[in-house]
C-alpha cells in the first residue's frame, strides 16, 4: 500500500499566538516535497506541530497518515505509526548510549518477545554508520552529548535509516553542515528514497536540493503555503531570492510576527 | 495527551514467607535483653561488657540534631534480636527450603553462586548460608559473618572493633554496639588481591525487627578487595529500624571498594554509620545506592590518615512518596597529598525529599590535599524537593577544594525527542533517569547493574501523570 499523508487546514499557536494559519499539503509515498521560505515564516513550527511537540497547540485542521488522524495520537504513537522528524536541534541525553537508545526505539515498534537481536542490531547500525561516514565509536557515545552540529545531523539521519519511517520530516537538516557533510546527509536521504516513503524537507537554502532532487517545492510565508511548484521554483528562489514572490503576492512582511 | 498511569508505590518485594524463627527477644531494650543476646551467642565476657557499656552510652546520648524526622521511631517497639534457624547451613542443600524460596523470589539464581567468590546471606539477623571458594581460603582470606568471626578469630575482632567508629560516635552507633548481630567480617592478608567481589545478600523479615549488623573489613598492606552487599526488605505496617555499623581499615597501599545497594520498604528507618580509615597510599571507595526507606541517614566517610591516601564516594539516592533520603559523604584529610572525590546523584519524585549533606575537612597536616565534589539532583515533579548542605573545614592554606552542584528537571524537549522516536512517556523518563545515574550503575558488578536497572524501572513506573 502506498503511503498517503494529507494535511488540511492545520492551524497551531504557541502561548496563544497563532503561527500556522491553515496549512494544506498532500504527499504520497515516493515523493519528495521541499518547504522553503525565509526565517520566521512558520516552517519549523510546522515540523514540530506535525510531530506533536507539547509547546504548540493545534487549534484546527487534520493530519491523516494513511487515513488515520495523527493529531489524536501522542508523540510516541505518531512515531510508531511511521512519522519521523529529523530535528534542527536534537536534545542531548547524558548517560544513554546511542546504541541503547536506538535499540529501544526499534524495539518500541516490535511486539514483546520479538525484539531485535543484539548482533543483528549492531550489524545494521554499523553498516548504516559506515554509509554516513560516522566513526564506529558513536555507537557507544552518549546520545548527542558533545556532538558537533554536523555529527548531530548525521545522527538524525542514522536514526531515520534505522527506524524505517513512512513519512520523514527533516527540519533544516542542512544547517551547519559543510559541503562534504551535506553530500553525505543527502546520500543518506537518497538511499532511503522508496515508493512507500515520503519526504518533507524544510530548508531555506537551495543547496541541499542540488543533491536531493525534490518533486515539489512549496514556499511558506506568514504561516501559510503561498506558492507551490516543481524543482524549477527552488532554482529561481536561489537565483532571485524571495522578493519577487512577495511582490507577486502583495506581501510586505513575510513573517508571522505581526499577527 | 499524557496517559494516566496508576499510582504505584507499593513495594515489589513486600512478600513474606512463613519461616518460623527459632528464637526471638521480646520488644524493647533492657540490660537483660543485651545479656540474653550475648548468652545465646555464647560470647566472650569482654563482648558482653562492650555491649552493656554501649547500652549505657546509648541511653545517655541525645538523638541527632540534624537530618530527618524521627518522631515516629519508638525504641520500645523494636525487637532487637531474632535468630532465624538453629544452625548455619554449610552447603546449599542444608539451607531451609523457605529461605531458598525467599531467595528465589528475590531472583538470586543459584547458578550465579558459581561466579561469586563467597556468598554469605544474612537472614533474620544471622547468617544462614555461607560458602567460600577454596582458592580464597588458600590465600588466607577470612570471609565470614561477624558472630562466627567472634568465635573463631576473637583476637582480630577485639583488636579492631570500634577503632574506626567509637561506640559513642552517635546514638545509633551506640545502639548497634549494644545489640549487634550478624554482618560480615573480612580479613585480607598482606599482598593478597581478591579478583572477584565478595558478596552478601540479606534481608529483614520479621515485623518490628531491627537489624543491627556489624561489618568489619581489614585489608592488610598491599591487598585488594571488593565487597558487595544488596538488600531488599518486605513491607510491614509498623516502623522498622535498620542501624548498621561498617568499619573498614585500609592499610598501606591497600585498596578496598565497598558496594551497597539498599532497597528498603517505605516504612524503614535506615540509620547507618559507615567509615573507613585509609593509611599511606591506600584507596577506599564507597559505592552506595539508597532506594526506598522512610528515612535514610547515611554518610559514608573516609579518614585519609596516611600520605597520598585516596577516598571516593559515589552515591545515588532516590526518594519517592513520603520518603526522605538524607545522604552524603565525609572526607577527612589528615595527611599531605591526600585526595578525595565525591559524586552524589539524587532523584526525588512524588513529593519525596533528598538532602545531600557532606563534609570536606582538611587538617593542619593536609598540605597539598585535593577534594572534588559533584552533587547532581534530578527532580521529577513539582511536589518533590532537594537540598544541598555542604560543610567545609579548612585548617591548611595549601589545599584544593572544588564543589559543583546542579539541580535539574526532566526537560520537555528531552522527553519530546525520545518520544518522537517511539518511546512512551514512561520509557523516555526512565531512560533519562537511567542516564542520569549511569555514572553509578557503570561501577556496579554486572548482576547488580541488572538488578539496579530493574529496581529503577519499577521505581519509575507510575512517576508520570
Amino acid at each position: 500500500m502506498t503511503t498517503n499523508f494529507v494535511i488540511e487546514g492545520l492551524k497551531a499557536s504557541i502561548e496563544g499566538k497563532e503561527i500556522l494559519k491553515g496549512i494544506n499539503l498532500k504527499m504520497k509515498g515516493g515523493e519528495i516535497h521541499a518547504i522553503m521560505g525565509p526565517n520566521g515564516t512558520g516552517k519549523s513550527t510546522l515540523a514540530s506541530a506535525l510531530m506533536g511537540h507539547p509547546k504548540y497547540e493545534v487549534t484546527a485542521g487534520s493530519v491523516l497518515l494513511n487515513d488515520e488522524e495523527v493529531l489524536e495520537m501522542a508523540v510516541d504513537e505518531r512515531a510508531r505509526s511511521g512519522l519521523f522528524l529529523g530535528m534542527q536541534y536534537p536534545s542531548e541525553i547524558s548517560g544513554v548510549t546511542n546504541s541503547d537508545f536506538l535499540r529501544s526505539a526499534i524495539n518500541a515498534r516490535r511486539e514483546e518477545g520479538s525484539e531485535i537481536s543484539l548482533i543483528r542490531f549492531i550489524r545494521q547500525m554499523e553498516a548504516k554508520m559506515k554509509e554516513l561516514d560516522m566513526n564506529p565509536e558513536f555507537l557507544h557515545r552518549y546520545l548527542n552529548e558533545g556532538f558537533s552540529g554536523g555529527e548531530k545531523k548525521r545522527n538524525e539521519i542514522l536514526q531515520m535509516m534505522m527506524l524505517d519511517p513512512k513519512i520523514v520530516i527533516l527540519d533544516e537538516i542542512d544547517s551547519g553542515l559543510d559541503i562534504d557533510a551535506l553530500k553525505i546527509v543527502a546520500n543518506g536521504v537518497n538511499a532511503m528514497r522508496s515508493e512507500d516513503r515520503g519526504f518533507l524537507i524544510i530548508t531555506h537554502y537551495q543547496r541541499l536540493l542540488d543533491y536531493v532532487k525534490p518533486d515539489f517545492v512549496h514556499v511558506m510565508m506568514q504561516g501559510r503555503i503561498v506558492k507551490s511548484g516543481g524543482p524549477e521554483l527552488a532554482q529561481r528562489l536561489e537565483a532571485e531570492g524571495y522578493d519577487w514572490v512577495k511582490e507577486e503576492l502583495g506581501i510586505e512582511d513575510e513573517t508571522v510576527g505581526q499577527a | 495527551m499524557a496517559k494516566k498511569s496508576p499510582e504505584l508505590e507499593e513495594y515489589k518485594y513486600g512478600f513474606r514467607d512463613e519461616h518460623e524463627s527459632i528464637f526471638k527477644t521480646g520488644k524493647g531494650l533492657t540490660p537483660e535483653i543485651v545479656r540474653e543476646i550475648s548468652r545465646i551467642k555464647d560470647e566472650p565476657e569482654w563482648m558482653l561488657e562492650f555491649r552493656l557499656k554501649a547500652l549505657e552510652q546509648f541511653e545517655k546520648m541525645p538523638m541527632p540534631n540534624f537530618g530527618g524526622n524521627m518522631d515516629d521511631l519508638d525504641f520500645n517497639e523494636i525487637q532487637y534480636f531474632v535468630r532465624a534457624s538453629d544452625k548455619q547451613g554449610k552447603t546449599w542443600e542444608e539451607v531451609p527450603s523457605e529461605i531458598k524460596e525467599t531467595f528465589d523470589k528475590l531472583g538470586i539464581p543459584e547458578a550465579e553462586q558459581k561466579f561469586l567468590a563467597g556468598v554469605s546471606a544474612q537472614y533474620e539477623s544471622e547468617v544462614v548460608y555461607h560458602s567460600m571458594q577454596k582458592d580464597l581460603e588458600d590465600q588466607g582470606v577470612i570471609f565470614m559473618d561477624m558472630d562466627t568471626a567472634l568465635r573463631e578469630h576473637p583476637e582480630i575482632v577485639k583488636e579492631y572493633i570500634s577503632t574506626v567508629i567509637p561506640t559513642t560516635d552517635n546514638k545509633f552507633s551506640a545502639l548497634n554496639s549494644a545489640v549487634w548481630s550478624g554482618g560480615s567480617f573480612i580479613y585480607v592478608p598482606k599482598g593478597v588481591k581478591c579478583e572477584l567481589p565478595l558478596q552478601a545478600y540479606f534481608r529483614i523479615n520479621s515485623e518490628n525487627m531491627g537489624q543491627f549488623e556489624r561489618t568489619l573489613i581489614i585489608a592488610d598492606e598491599d591487598s585488594h578487595v571488593h565487597y558487595v552487599e544488596g538488600c531488599t526488605a518486605p513491607v510491614y505496617s509498623t516502623n522498622s529500624l535498620h542501624s548498621a555499623v561498617v568499619e573498614i581499615i585500609c592499610k598501606k597501599n591497600a585498596r578496598v571498594r565497598y558496594t551497597t545497594i539498599q532497597n528498603w520498604a517505605p516504612n524503614i528507618y535506615n540509620l547507618v554509620t559507615k567509615r573507613a580509615v585509609a593509611e599511606e597510599n591506600a584507596t577506599m571507595e564507597w559505592v552506595d545506592g539508597n532506594i526506598g526507606s522512610k528515612l535514610t541517614m547515611k554518610y559514608p566517610s573516609v579518614v585519609l590518615k596516611g600520605r597520598g591516601a585516596k577516598g571516593m564516594v559515589l552515591s545515588i539516592a532516590i526518594a519517592g512518596k513520603g520518603q526522605h533520603q538524607d545522604a552524603g559523604a565525609k572526607m577527612i584529610h589528615l595527611a599531605p597529598d591526600t585526595t578525595s572525590t565525591i559524586v552524589s546523584k539524587s532523584i526525588s519524585k512524588h513529593g519525596g525529599k533528598v538532602t545531600y549533606r557532606g563534609l570536606a575537612s582538611f587538617g593542619r597536616q593536609a598540605e597539598g590535599a585535593k577534594s572534588n565534589i559533584k552533587c547532581d539532583t534530578l527532580i521529577l515533579d513539582n511536589e518533590s524537593t532537594s537540598d544541598t548542605i555542604p560543610y567545609n573545614e579548612i585548617m591548611n592554606d595549601n589545599i584544593t577544594l572544588e564543589h559543583e552542584a546542579t539541580v535539574s528537571k526532566v526537560s520537555e524537549d528531552q522527553l519530546f525527542y525520545l518520544m518522537s522516536r517511539g518511546l512512551t512517556d514512561a520509557e523516555a523518563t526512565q531512560m533519562i533517569v537511567m542516564g542520569f545515574i549511569e555514572p553509578f550503575t557503570k561501577e556496579l558488578p554486572m548482576e547488580y547493574a541488572v538488578e539496579m536497572n530493574r529496581l529503577i524501572k519499577f521505581e519509575m513506573e507510575g512517576s508520570i501523570g
